[in-house]
């Protein structure tokens, strides 16, 4: 879709000629994320609609008891240091951010009084800072005030190197003034496109400046808050097992009126997702489960149980595999898949069309993942609007084998291609997950067929995920010819998503492969694309930007990426109970909505 | 003899220091880190990643850190989790009460039905009631516990709805209703444990009480009149316990150190569990302190049942 | 010197046997005894056609391992498919007969290094009265307390690349998991044979041994093992059965065969989710683990028989 077309669109939701919602699913057909479209539509000054989500209980509290299911427990309860989604999810109980992301990504205020956007002046037109109102009138659970101050300090904590924060990332960048109690400005150095990272959604939980001030920098493991939460949520804090479970109570003076339904909440953590999905499906001794990792088909069965359903919401999560350009079976200046080799066979664009051909991602869809994983063709899927139109995928042994054949990759006597005394012969890695085992079973036995011989290898996640570099069984590493993992897709905006592919992200030892492209694909199209992207300031053009770069990764031509499955978010929960889960932020970030049904 | 223990006891302090010394070396070289899932979250650059490998000392040669760990650990500072931030001892003190007593009474109900099934069984061999204790105990070690607790749940908990099979540790009732629904979730997961412990064990016994009762001195005892029950009890028993001492002081360790796949599906948040979760995730301090805990326990429990076979049999000397 | 309770149900051939009293040789002598056990040549002989099964197998059920059939998923025990199918449709007869040959070799060879390392062990720390038996018993205190699984975690990634380089990948693989399962698994036995020994070694017919001169190597060969093996059959039928389930867990953990070898351990662990679907798909692995434990079992019990010293048959 080119740019005239899309300013078209906009214009006809203006004109009220379409609605926002399909505008979005449009742009959702076109490879693009929610959150990006309805940014598109904020920053053309399209007003915005209320959320979808419709919220009943005309009283606080008389809910009774919820019971959550996570089936790995929160470990810690600072969102600052949550390692992962688990003790997000967990601190979400208890802080607020200024804005969260709904299922469409869209912005929905939580501290904030409201959202910047052009026409309210808040948000600089050379893109270089963005004004956030606060709401007035919250309170800390220990009822204390909360302010700017709070929000500037939690800059300050997060942004400080020896806090050791795991969001710093967010703040590092960017500097925070405050204007008066209830506004404060961001500042970036350069132009910023996507202005909603600091202070919204998951590393934007606002913590009580108060409790922490004495603890920033080294002392930070020191401070009692970190696993006693004061926030503003609509939950307080009553106890905390590492691990194993959260309990709290709803706050009564929860800046939202009505809010929250139940008088308490219960979070329970261990086990496996299997259980997990039959306390709630089957037993109905819980009430929500987490992340459903589950196959597809075992849910399916397990919710004839009739206690309750599976949720499924769109997210931007990626099953790819990733096709290494570089040799790793050679070792130059101490480095295996070294950036000055080539893949002896992989390099060879007739192999990886044959290998985009030979996976069978309609299968892996219906017989592994289901409703938990989309087959696709691209890399970049949601929102919606960065999603490329023109990709598409196709399963096809005989075509992969005609292409081979063309390309003069003859069978020897074992049914292995080769050409020139190089055969087909790969090591396909990934991590240990059974729905991953059984992939590779199906890209093995279609790669047999066509005369590609794979070695499957799979390594425990812990390691494989790692940043240990005296480990060669990461993935950065990726010291084998074929890999495949999940990357996550944590804000509708896919500025950082995309850096992985960009040149400099090659993971090499020199940067004690830290950097975040494995594939060490180089591409000057893509770096100039992405480079461009970071400075335009038109969200139509950059989408345009990102749909060009997603097509080059998994093209044809220059493509290493072979797309697999998209994977939203699934979550098992009672059948009356109604919660707001979006794929864009935590599974938590709406819990002062939940309610059930009666 | 309190010389012969305290003798022991002096000789456990260094051989401890070598366990700890080989625990942290594997702990510390053994690949992985507690960073996993910054690594595939975009928003998270790989710089975080490194500053909190610095911060907790993961770049620095074994030696240091070790050294570092020990004299910590000698002012009685356990150290802290990477992954919850706590000290490790608050967090394993969490734990402790709940293993102890799901683990402690699978240990009974094993020791209560393998002791009499077994010398039983031995007493009769090949009768039908050895043969089915033997079926029984072949079907108990052949099938994993991961299995079994499965089919518990489906039973139980889904198809008759009898049981709940997500554990609490801290129940909110009070009174006898408390007592009720502890004992309610623990069922299944003791019964799990200890049929499984309970079926080697019974295996153990029959041996251990057939190798006994076909000796000239029971014979013997049998020939004096005695009744066959104080021949057995006080003759045979007695002399077959060695090896279910032995095994018994094996198993001891493991109340602390929890059964990780019992612990796991029931979700039990004992010590088990949380010493699996932090070998996953490369929790190295709170695997540290718990391996560490486990291997005084060994020793400890390596020293007792020596004592015990001097007891046992005061034949046994030790110099 | 037979004690008044008959062992197994072949003593009551004893007065017979003692009648005619032929002479053997020790070795004959004990096939003799072994084959009076009934259920022990029972045994052995279902255990020799499991082997067979799984060895001549293949020629005869050709369905490849891994053949994908999604149209036939799921399915419960038929002609097509007598052991059924998994969730990806693949056959699980020709899974069990492939994963048997690995299930098989690695629970016997695990059980006899497990027995062989642990028995030698508590032996010599049984024997042994000064620093080399506490030595041992350090050493066995240890390899208890070591967490097992960061513990395989180093070990393969020490060891995978050269062994696999020396043996090739599945040489390399199996090597490596035999000596990792059957090496965390021989405290056990050690401390049994050591606690055996303590007591046997003072026992009259040692002391009688020892006092005609015989060699420290002789006493225990000939007079203490023979009378401690009770345990030890025990444990190595326990560990048989361990083995093949921990070759699972390993796998699991990546640590094992690849993912796509279908071990009867494997076969269970996979077929769990589905147990209330699809029975049929952990009843066939959990049955031949079962079997496989039974057999051993009974062959270790006529094997003691033939090999007790007290016993004059």
């Amino acid at each position: 879709m080119k740019e005239h077309e899309l300013r078209a669109l906009i214009d006809k939701v203006k004109d009220g000629k379409l609605t926002r919602r399909s505008f979005v699913n449009r742009m959702l057909a076109l490879g693009l994320t929610a959150p990006i479209a309805s940014q598109m539509l904020d920053f053309c000054g399209v007003a915005r609609a209320d959320t979808k989500f419709n919220y009943k209980p005309t009283k606080r509290g008389g809910g009774g008891a919820l019971r959550i299911l996570w089936w790995q427990g929160p470990t810690l309860l600072n969102p600052h240091f949550a390692t992962g989604t688990k003790d997000q999810d967990g601190s979400r109980i208890f802080y607020e951010p200024l804005a969260g992301w709904d299922s469409d990504g869209n912005l929905v205020p939580a501290l904030a009084a409201e959202i910047p956007s052009r026409e309210n002046g808040s948000l600089a037109a050379d893109g270089k800072s963005v004004i956030w109102k606060l709401k007035k009138g919250v309170k800390w659970h220990d009822g204390k005030p909360f302010t700017a101050d709070d929000v500037v300090f939690t800059w300050e904590f997060s942004a400080d190197p020896a806090t050791a924060t795991v969001t710093s990332g967010t703040y590092k960048d960017v500097k925070v003034e405050k204007i008066d109690d209830f506004t404060v400005r961001v500042l970036f150095d350069k132009p910023t496109p996507f202005w909603a990272d600091a202070f919204v959604g998951t590393a934007g939980q606002i913590i009580p400046k108060h409790l922490f001030v004495d603890y920033k920098g080294a002392k930070s493991r020191e401070a009692p808050t970190n696993l006693k939460p004061v926030g503003t949520g609509a939950y307080k804090f009553v106890d905390f097992k590492p691990g194993d479970m959260i309990r709290a109570e709803a706050n009564p003076d929860y800046h939202v009126p009505n809010q929250p339904y139940f008088d308490t909440l219960e979070l329970k953590g261990g086990g496996d997702a299997v259980s997990a999905a039959r306390a709630v499906l089957q037993t109905g001794e819980y009430d929500y489960a987490w992340n459903m990792q589950v196959e597809d088909a075992i849910l399916k069965r397990l919710e004839t149980g009739g206690k309750g359903v599976i949720n499924v919401v769109p997210g931007g999560n990626i099953e790819h595999i990733q096709l290494n350009t570089t040799d790793p079976w050679t070792e130059v200046d101490g480095e295996r898949s070294s950036l000055k080799t080539k893949h002896p066979t992989l390099s060879d664009p007739a192999v990886r069309q044959a290998l985009m051909l030979l996976v069978d991602r309609k299968s892996v869809e219906e017989h592994i993942y289901g409703r938990t994983g989309v087959a696709t063709a691209n890399f970049l899927n949601n929102p919606e609007r960065f999603r490329s139109k023109i990709t598409k995928f196709e399963f096809n042994i005989a075509k992969a084998n005609e292409l081979l054949d063309k390309a003069g990759w003859k069978r020897g006597a074992d049914g292995i291609r080769e050409k020139d005394g190089k055969k087909l012969k790969f090591v396909y890695q990934t991590s240990i997950n059974a729905p991953r085992q059984k992939n590779q079973a199906i890209v093995k036995q279609a790669a047999q067929q066509a005369g590609i011989d794979m070695e499957l290898k799979s390594v425990v996640a812990s390691v494989f995920f790692s940043s240990d570099v005296a480990n060669p069984d990461t993935y950065p590493k990726f010291y084998a010819d074929i890999q495949m993992y999940t990357t996550t897709m944590s804000q509708p905006d896919p500025d950082r998503f995309m850096n992985q592919f960009c040149s400099w992200e090659a993971a090499t030892k020199e940067n004690k492969w830290q950097g975040r492209n494995p594939s060490r694909i180089r591409n000057e199209e893509y770096d100039k694309l992405y480079r461009d992207s970071q400075g335009e300031l038109d969200p139509v053009k950059r989408a345009a930007m990102f749909v060009r770069m997603n097509e080059i990764v998994v093209g044809e031509k220059d493509g290493v990426i072979i797309p697999v499955v998209y994977r939203p978010r699934a979550n098992a929960q009672a059948k009356t109970l109604r919660a707001d889960i979006s794929g864009w932020d935590n599974d938590t970030w709406a819990i002062a909505r939940w309610y059930r049904e009666t | 003899m309190p010389y012969y223990i305290l003798r022991r006891l002096l000789i456990a302090i260094p051989s401890l220091l070598g366990i700890s010394v080989v625990l942290f070396t594997v702990l510390a070289l053994a690949p992985g880190d507690p960073f996993e899932e910054l690594a595939t979250n975009p928003a998270v650059p790989p710089e975080v990643r490194m500053a909190l490998r610095a911060k907790f000392g993961l770049d620095d040669p074994i030696m240091v850190r070790y050294v570092r760990w020990i004299s910590a650990m000698a002012q009685g500072d356990w150290g802290y989790s990477f992954v919850s931030r706590i000290n490790v001892d608050d967090l394993i003190l969490q734990r402790v009460g709940v293993t102890l007593f799901v683990i402690g009474s699978s240990q009974i109900l094993a020791l209560l039905i393998a002791i009499p099934v077994g010398v039983i069984a031995a007493t009769r061999p090949y009768s039908l009631f050895d043969q089915i204790a033997n079926t029984l105990a072949f079907v108990g070690f052949s099938l994993p516990t991961f299995f079994t607790g499965l089919l518990f749940i489906l039973i139980f908990s889904i198809w008759l709805d009898w049981l709940p099979f997500v554990y609490q540790a801290d129940i909110q009732a009070t009174g006898w209703r408390w007592y009720w629904e502890h004992i309610r979730q623990a069922i299944m997961p003791i019964a799990v444990l200890g049929l499984f412990q309970g079926a080697s064990l019974v295996r153990y016994v029959r041996s251990a009480v057939l190798d006994v009762i076909r000796l000239d001195y029971v014979t013997t005892a049998r020939a004096k009149g005695l009744g066959e029950r104080v021949v057995i009890v006080k003759h045979v028993v007695r002399n077959a316990l060695i090896p279910v001492v032995t095994l018994i002081a094996l198993q001891m360790p493991a109340i602390f150190g929890g059964a990780i796949v019992t612990e796991q599906i029931f979700r039990i948040p004992g010590i088990g569990s949380l010493l699996i979760s932090s070998i996953l995730a490369n929790d190295t301090p709170v695997i540290m302190a718990v391996t560490f805990v486990f291997a005084c326990l060994v020793v400890l429990f390596n020293l007792i049942a020596d004592i015990l076979y001097g007891w046992l049999d005061p034949r046994i000397t030790f110099r | 010197m037979a004690g008044s309770t008959l062992a197994s149900p072949s003593a009551e051939a004893v007065a017979q046997a003692q009648a005619r009293a032929p002479t053997f040789s020790p070795t004959r002598e004990a096939w003799r005894r072994f084959r009076r056990h009934r259920l022990a040549v029972i045994s052995a002989i279902i255990l020799a056609l499991m082997v067979l099964a799984i060895l001549v197998g293949p020629l005869f059920w050709r369905i490849p391992i891994n053949h994908i059939d999604f149209a036939a998923t799921l399915q419960g025990p038929s002609w097509n498919h007598p052991f059924g199918t998994d969730d990806l449709g693949q056959d699980l007869l020709s899974r069990m007969i492939y994963g048997g040959r690995i299930s098989l070799a690695v629970g016997l060879a695990a059980m006899f290094v497990a027995i062989f390392v642990g028995t030698i062990i508590g032996a010599v720390a049984g024997m042994s009265r000064g620093w080399v038996g506490s030595g041992l018993m350090w050493l066995t205190d240890l390899f208890l307390s070591l967490p097992q699984l960061p513990l395989l975690l180093l070990v393969i990634y020490l060891f995978r690349d050269a062994l696999k380089g020396t043996f090739g990948p599945e040489g390399g693989t199996f090597i490596l998991i035999v000596i990792v399962i059957g090496g965390l698994r021989w405290m056990p036995v050690a401390r049994l044979v050591r606690a055996q020994f303590l007591s046997l070694r003072e026992k009259e017919f040692v002391e009688a041994a020892r006092a005609l001169g015989a060699s420290k190597f002789r006493q225990v060969v000939r007079h203490i093992l023979p009378n401690a093996l009770g345990p030890v059959i025990v444990a190595g039928t326990i560990d048989v059965a361990a083995a093949i389930i921990a070759e699972s867990t390993l796998s699991f953990l990546g640590l094992g065969f690849p993912p796509d070898i279908p071990t009867w351990g494997r076969l269970l662990f996979d077929a769990k989710d589905n147990l209330d679907f699809a029975p049929h798909w952990a009843l066939f692995p959990g049955a031949a683990i079962f079997l496989t434990v039974l057999t051993i079992n009974f062959i270790g019990d006529g094997l003691r028989d033939a090999l007790d010293p007290r016993r004059v048959l």
